[in-house]
């Protein structure tokens, strides 16, 4: 009898142990994987935003007398692409993100293609309208910078966490999976020129 | 071996100096306006601060200056975010703030927004702003002119946005601070006072109560004496409160 209470003392035991040591971790990997979440939906706002402002912009440009076509349907053709990459939070693979990332730097280029053709118009250039929308532009660049680097670091320590022992048997048990970063666009590593 | 060290030593002093002189540090005690550039007189510097705090007051929004004489290798835009986050101007959980930089020998002014103020303070608007308020005054020279424009623009368009959270009053004379401290103040006494009452041991030991007794006075009016100084120092501003920004803004070169 006296037996029989320690051995099922001992498994209890035991079983509140294990349950300690999972149960942490796996509270965690929850509220790091939904911080990547939150994260990663900034980040496809700010590129949705970006998306919003081009029909704006070609109305304007538009109205520029003879302005050239081909660039303004390249625009129009990227934003259409972009638009059908769409990723949720529970599907960051490589493959996706490298997919997302390449259908948006297509937008990219095709805009600053446009932007450079615009400095043959002083007209345009100078209407107010025109600066403005510019300037929204060049505010949802900056925030599509910020908002990456941010996703970037919520998956750095996402990844690092369920990577350690023992939270990788942890994660490994309820299918935690890596998640995949943004990487730098072709270019960007460089450090800035500094001038004298 | 004490050479290695020595160069040791005098790499990480540099690294360290080289860092900290990419971003400044937030003043001690923090202020709103921050003239690291030296462009504005103290006359200037203080009324523009009397006038933020005075917003930041009743609204909760913090309007920040800063100038700097270089970004280094830094573009504005990302200079000024960087220095936004790492003050972290606004409340944190409105992310209300604005931050005014002036890049004196670039030429370049940037006003960055925090997430909460995106809305009412778009690109657009600070774009403007920049353009009809800061850009014709630097052009001048007239750096506190322009400033006082910009920071009047910029409280008129996110006016009615957030409010203050209402404040404990902090009453002239005694106050609910002090109030609450001489409370704490009587309970130690008395528990002393019976702690003695119940103990009735040897002489030493009364001493030594009477010792944590005389002790647990002294610490009491220490703590009055420092809400005293809390209340005689209201007016002034009170810190950044972590806000935090998504990189927005507008700006341009004059």
């Amino acid at each position: 009898m006296r037996t029989l209470l320690i051995v099922l003392g001992v498994i209890f035991g035991i079983g509140i142990l294990l349950y300690l040591l999972i149960a942490g971790p796996y509270n965690n990997m929850v509220s790091k994987e939904e911080t990547v979440s939150t994260s990663w939906a900034q980040v496809q706002n700010v590129y949705q935003r970006r998306m919003d402002l081009i029909p704006n912009l070609v109305n304007t440009v538009r109205g520029a007398a003879n302005f050239e076509k081909e660039t303004l349907a390249q625009v129009i053709e990227a934003r259409a692409n972009a638009t059908k990459v769409n990723i949720s939070a529970d599907k960051l693979t490589p493959e996706n993100i490298k997919a997302f990332q390449a259908s948006q730097d297509g937008l990219s280029s095709a805009l600053s293609r446009l932007m450079v053709v615009v400095e043959k118009y002083p007209d345009l250039k100078a209407t107010a309208n025109f600066t403005e929308l510019q300037s929204q532009l060049e505010g949802t660049e900056n925030r599509i910078n910020v908002e990456r680097n941010k996703f970037n670091e919520t998956v750095k320590d996402y990844n690092s966490y369920i990577r350690k022992f023992p939270n990788n048997l942890t994660a490994g048990i309820f299918g935690f999976e890596k998640k995949a970063y943004f990487e730098a666009a072709a270019g960007a590593e460089k450090a800035p020129e500094v001038k004298f | 071996m004490k050479r290695i060290l020595s160069l040791f030593v005098v790499c990480f002093g540099f690294i360290a100096v080289l860092s900290a002189q990419d971003f400044p540090e937030q003043p001690n005690p923090p202020r709103l306006v921050n003239d690291f550039a030296n462009v504005l007189s103290p006359e200037e510097e203080q009324s523009l601060e009397r006038k933020l705090v005075a917003f930041d007051d009743t609204t909760s929004t913090q309007i920040a200056i800063v100038t700097i004489t270089d970004l280094g290798p830094y573009e504005i835009a990302d200079y000024s975010y960087r220095l936004f986050e790492k003050w972290g101007i606004g409340r944190a959980e409105k992310n209300n703030g604005a931050l005014i930089l002036v890049a004196i020998e670039n030429r370049k002014v940037w006003i960055t927004t925090g997430y909460g103020l995106e809305a009412t303070l778009t690109d657009a608007l600070s774009k403007r702003i920049v353009e009809n308020s800061l850009k014709p005054a630097f052009k001048a020279g007239a750096y506190a002119a322009g400033l006082e424009a910009a920071s009047n623009d910029i409280m008129m368009v996110v006016t009615g946005e957030y409010k203050a959270e209402p404040k404990k009053k902090r009453g002239r004379g005694i106050s609910a601070g002090l109030i609450v401290v001489f409370i704490i103040f009587v309970l130690i006494m008395l528990s002393r006072i019976n702690q003695i009452k119940r103990n009735h041991m040897g002489s030493s030991l009364d001493l030594f109560t009477l010792l944590m007794l005389l002790n647990s006075g002294g610490r009491g009016g220490g703590g009055g004496g420092g809400f005293g100084d809390f209340s005689s120092g209201g007016g002034g501003f009170g810190g950044f409160g972590g806000g935090s920004s998504g990189g927005g803004g507008a700006g341009g070169s004059w």
